[in-house]
């Protein structure tokens, strides 16, 4: 664990990066700091290698001070990726990767099918190995940062920014190869941004730091959307955090139901007993085709009709009630269609279903939060960092 | 014995002895001079404040004209190559510390903030980092500094004969023998493309990680040399 005990950054011309800093950094996860320009979040980061010394505070690695270590060796057992990846130049792919693990004292040739063993992890061909940075695209270099930062195993990433200079396409690419490496290895990464929704997606904990480098709030990003701690983290989220908190909640719970769903060949009388104005109507292997009215239909033939499109289908369990809304907002009868992993109809769900399940999520959080406050989990912890920063 | 390739016996060497003798008159003080350069220059890098002192000077020794440096300097060592080689090599600083202060400053801030996070110490860093990517700059600045010091090696012959091919100017007075004028002229001018060239493909050859077709960093500061050439 890395601990950042009250750390102050004061420049010799009086500016102060960080104040008072206090965070605890869980083993084995995300934790982002997150901010606008001039709030210390990479000052903080450097600190944590040492590429910055703080004029007040400690920070511990594990327990033990770091000013006790040795500066170099304290920062080969950091992974860090820049912004920009900050390649070397005059070096090819694999002597990028391998250059930790080379100072470490590794011979060449194990260094080198390290570097082909990450290229492969990040996702890189390894035939681009012999290439030089300029033949490579902004993400792959980004991905080469980012096998650089492992190539010695460091149990402690230290990532500054690494995405921000890409188009956001490629930026969602390595934010979920990201989230993969890390299921994989479990590394201890600290993470930098200025981007609050790239913060929510990977975080496991996120720290709010404000101009002047407080703290504003330090909770896990689905806490931090449903209660923020101030007007400054409210504003900071965005306007609509009540949605994006969806994205916390599992669709599983959602009550379906099939009374709407026939299949094209549907008898009159199955059309009779519809409940509801529109009808989903699927193919031979419940597959979904598209809605129809259900007054003025006779049966026999439902996929001749013009039917609605049934926009995107959601799978309850995989995709949260975020994604399910979303579905339900875009469909043109305001009713979301349910699909197992083969792509067949296991229901439909209505807006309003939808909106009673949100509201029950809701409450059931509200009251876990409240529990785990009385019995002193640490679901959410040092949530006293937020009164602190006030 | 009047032919272009006639060298005045008194000049004690063929008119291959003289391109050696020129190379040699030439290219030493360029070496001696990037030597003296690259720790120069880190110093100038590492204290900014020194930049701006150091690249003045070098400004002001490049100013005193090479006759004036003669004088001087002809008690020491005499009416030797070595004249004419100490103030070639004092006039290649104003060129070369430029050239890689300025190549050792165009590495990325990315570049140095990586180098520095994965625990390259401050030797380290500068030899395997900063050095490799200033090459190109560095050898920008050894083409002017090459070209011009073969061009200035001729004014040793207002020393007795030191000018290597530049003699042949002087014997070209002497002796009424207009083409060996002719002779000097075009050989300097050819060597100086010829090692131009030579430097092109050494650079060629050092920075396989350079992008095909891309410039290097320009030449530092090639303006007062023509100013000089025209002067001398």
């Amino acid at each position: 664990m890395i601990r950042i005990d009250s750390v102050t950054k004061r420049y010799p011309d009086g500016t102060v990066a960080v104040d008072r800093l206090s965070l605890e950094i869980p083993d084995r996860s995300i934790t982002v700091l997150v901010g606008p320009s001039g709030c210390g979040k990479t000052t903080t980061l450097r600190m944590i290698n040492r590429m910055v010394e703080p004029t007040e505070g400690s920070i511990l690695l594990d327990g033990e001070d770091i000013q006790r270590r040795p500066v170099t060796a304290l920062r080969r057992s950091m992974g860090y990726v820049i912004q920009n990846a900050g390649l070397f130049q005059h070096r090819t792919i694999v002597d990028n990767i391998a250059t930790v693990p080379r100072m470490l004292g590794w011979g060449k040739q194990r260094a080198r099918e390290r570097a082909a063993e990450l290229m492969q992890r990040v996702g890189l061909d390894t035939s681009l190995a012999r290439r030089y940075p300029y033949q490579l695209s902004g993400g792959q270099q980004q991905r080469v940062g980012v096998a650089r930062a492992l190539a010695a195993d460091p149990p402690v990433l230290l990532m500054d920014e690494p995405f921000s200079a890409v188009d956001p396409v490629v930026r969602k690419g390595l934010q979920d190869e990201l989230l993969r490496i890390q299921e994989e290895l479990g590394k201890t990464i600290v993470f930098v941004t200025h981007d609050i929704d790239e913060a929510i997606k990977l975080g496991t904990m996120v720290a709010v730091l404000r101009e002047g480098g407080r703290l504003a709030q330090y909770a896990p990003p689905a806490e931090l959307l449903s209660a923020p701690a101030d007007g400054f983290v409210e504003d900071f989220l965005g306007a609509d955090r009540g949605i994006r908190r969806l994205s916390f909640f599992d669709s599983a719970a959602l009550e379906l139901t099939t009374d709407s769903v026939v299949p094209a060949d549907a008898t009159a009388d199955r059309i009779a007993a519809a409940p509801d104005p529109y009808l989903l109507v699927t193919d031979a292997d419940g597959r979904p085709l598209g809605w129809a009215e259900r007054d003025g239909q006779a049966g026999g033939d439902l996929a001749a009709e013009r039917l609605l499109p049934y926009g995107r289908p959601f799978v309850p369990g995989a995709d949260s009630l975020r994604v399910a809304l979303d579905c339900a907002v875009l469909s043109p009868t305001g009713w979301a269609v349910a699909v197992d992993d083969g792509g067949r109809v296991t229901g439909v769900v209505s807006q309003q279903t939808i909106g009673e399940a949100i509201r029950a999520a809701h409450t059931e959080r509200a009251a876990h939060t409240e529990r785990s406050a009385h019995t002193g989990s640490r679901t959410h912890p040092r949530k006293d960092e937020a009164g602190v920063a006030e | 014995m009047n032919g272009f390739f006639d060298i005045p016996s008194d000049l004690q060497h063929s008119w291959a002895g003289l391109i050696g003798l020129h190379l040699r008159e030439s290219l030493l003080p360029v070496a001696a001079g990037l030597l003296l350069a690259l720790p120069l220059a880190q110093l100038c890098v590492r204290f900014r404040w020194l930049y701006p002192p150091v690249l003045g000077l070098t400004t002001v020794l490049y100013a005193i004209p090479s006759l004036a440096f003669f004088v001087v300097l002809i008690d020491y060592t005499g009416q030797t190559e070595l004249t004419v080689m100490i103030p070639l090599a004092v006039y290649s600083l104003v060129v070369l510390v430029p050239a890689i202060v300025d190549g050792v400053r165009s590495v990325p801030q990315e570049t140095l903030a990586a180098a520095t996070a994965m625990g390259f110490g401050p030797v380290r860093r500068y030899l395997q980092v900063q050095l490799p990517i200033a090459t190109p700059a560095i050898v920008a600045g050894l083409r002017v500094a090459v070209v011009s010091s073969i061009s200035l090696v001729s004014v040793g012959a207002l020393i007795g004969n030191q000018g290597a091919l530049g003699n042949l100017l002087a014997a070209a007075q002497k002796y009424d023998r207009p083409e060996l004028a002719v002779n000097a002229v075009l050989t300097m001018a050819a060597l100086a493309i010829v090692c131009d060239a030579l430097l092109v493909g050494l650079r060629v050859l050092l920075t396989p990680w350079m992008p095909r077709g891309a410039r290097p960093k320009a030449a530092a500061r090639p303006e007062p040399l023509t100013a000089k050439g025209a002067a001398r």
